[in-house]
């Protein structure tokens, strides 16, 4: 191509498109380079997208008709051993009224298409089926371009963005992050079960377009640091499961096993009945959270979303950051251009900026989180039994007197975890996450 | 619990390229230097495959979450995207 550009993005998804659209918007030259057969066909997640990140890229999202599959009223956290299961449910008028798609579900297929669809109304330049493969660099080592799998592949830009996701071979290639390491990433399968709506409306509860997130944690990772989750589609459920890599690779666990066990798990199996299962996908999520954070931007280059390791675990968000962190750097690189100054220090604007908006700020709260779940593996094996135990025995009548069970239960628990143990689980969790 | 994983690809779409993405970089060294082979239990998509003598790679159920890749412990994985088009077409995402 001897076209030349302004910016160029690896990768439409939310981080690449969010870029996109800012860039468009103010008519700066912009071209998306995907490698799917078109947006979305690589990509995948559990399934929440955030009403406030993706309105401040495009605030009329649902006049523009944004394929939204459910909005969510109701959050479930269940925490399964297993035979059996607790649950917390929590359901909000807010979030059927003033706060409507606060968290609402899509398929990336379906959404990232029309995400790109919008940037390209705006102007920007979307092509397909394009592998970025290495990043073209002048003699002083400023990025200047992209090479891609095309024949004319080679595609000068004053400025490259990478939002090519969290499995990105460009990144260790070019050593602008280094090779993921197993126990930064999780692993996790999904699949797709297809439902008619009224019995997805009737079995959670909701009205039409309104719908349910379940996160599950427990034994369904067999002892594994991970986490599953039931999401509600318009007439499917996304449903998936996953663990760190470092564990799977450990305890050679093949993950669509566990996959199978967590569907006939009885807390979760009546809800999947008679499912038709559509799709399956493997995809990774960046849970190393702020210390595994990359050096964000560089001469003639930042990265967003996924590819830079914006994750939060703990609140489960990943898009609203990809989309956010995709803005900050469109509106950094608006300014580059105003200064022409697509340096390493020209482009410092981006790490302030996230530095000041919630990405950075959460992710350094919580940076303790995804070592203290690592070290107390309690929480995925033996915690979750202790618990469903007591709770089986403190509902179970049968003439024994309270007292006696309480006993009973205290013991049960003390010979699986000591009470000095306990307690710092107790300690260490408030510590990772205050 | 056995469960195929072939039953699940096959409810996915491929559009499957004529070479493999991915290869062994030394085939031996899975045999000599690996006793775990984690390989042939961590890919979702069980691409990775004992044979007698060697482990065969079955790309064309390849799912692209590059997990052979960082979790060989001999980084003797050759892993690079299909090319532009190519793999996994996704349906629902």
């Amino acid at each position: 191509m001897d076209e030349t550009f302004d910016v160029a993005i690896v990768g439409a998804g939310p981080a690449g498109i969010s870029a996109a659209c800012v860039l468009a918007d103010r008519g700066v030259k912009t071209i998306v380079l995907e490698r799917g057969e078109y947006p979305g066909s690589k990509n995948m997640f559990g399934g929440v997208l955030y009403g406030h990140a993706l309105e401040q890229i495009i605030p009329d999202y649902v006049q523009r008709n944004c394929p939204i599959e459910r909005n969510i009223v109701e959050s479930r956290l269940s925490y399964l051993s297993q035979d059996a299961g607790l649950s917390f449910t929590y359901r909000d008028r807010a979030f059927f009224e003033q706060r409507r798609n606060n968290a609402f579900t899509v398929g990336r297929a379906r959404f990232d298409r029309w995400f790109a669809d919008q940037a390209a109304s705006k102007g920007a330049l979307i092509v397909c089926a394009t592998v970025v493969t290495d990043l073209l660099k002048n003699e002083g080592g400023k990025v200047i371009g992209v090479r891609t799998d095309r024949a004319d592949g080679d595609l000068i830009a004053k400025v490259v963005l990478l939002a090519d996701g969290v499995n990105s071979p460009l990144a260790l290639k070019t050593g602008f992050r280094p090779e993921t390491k197993p126990e930064n990433v999780a692993l996790a399968v999904k699949e797709v079960l297809a439902i008619p709506e009224e019995i997805i409306n009737e079995r959670f509860g909701v009205s039409p377009g309104d719908g349910v997130t379940n996160e599950i944690l427990g034994d369904v990772t067999l002892g594994m640091n991970g986490v599953a989750f039931l999401y509600t589609n318009r007439n499917s459920l996304s449903i998936g499961i996953g663990a760190n890599l470092a564990d799977f690779a450990r305890r050679k666990i093949r993950p669509y096993e566990m996959l199978e066990s967590l569907k006939a798990h009885p807390m979760i199996a009546p809800l999947i009945k008679d499912g038709k299962p559509k799709e399956y996908m493997a995809h990774w999520l960046p849970e190393g959270g702020y210390n595994t954070v990359p050096q964000l931007c560089g001469n003639g280059y930042l990265i967003a979303g996924d590819s830079a390791m914006l994750f939060n675990a703990l609140h489960r968000e990943g898009s609203n950051l990809a989309m956010a962190s995709g803005k900050l750097a469109g509106e950094t690189i608006i300014e580059a251009l105003g200064k022409n100054d697509f340096s390493s220090q020209g482009l410092q604007g981006y790490v302030r900026r996230l530095n000041e908006s919630y990405v950075l700020r959460d992710l350094k709260k919580y940076r303790r989180f995804p070592s203290f779940l690592e070290t107390h593996k309690e929480l995925f094996a033996g915690l979750p039994l202790a618990v469903n135990m007591a709770a089986r025995e403190m509902l179970t009548v049968d003439g024994v007197p309270k007292r006696m069970r309480q006993r009973a239960i205290w013991k049960a628990i003390r010979s699986k975890i000591p009470p000095l143990r306990l307690l710092q689980l107790a300690w260490d969790a408030w510590r990772s996450v205050r | 619990m056995s469960v195929k994983v072939e039953d699940k690809l096959f409810l996915d779409r491929f559009n499957v390229d004529e070479e493999s993405h991915l290869h062994l970089l030394e085939p031996d060294v899975c045999f000599k230097r690996c006793d775990d082979q984690p390989c042939l239990y961590i890919c979702p998509a069980n691409v990775y495959k004992l044979d007698k003598d060697r482990i065969s790679i079955n790309y064309e159920g390849c799912l692209e979450c590059g997990s052979c890749r960082v979790g060989c412990p001999n980084f003797n994985i050759e892993w690079r995207f299909p090319r532009g088009g190519y793999g996994i077409r996704h349906k629902f995402g």
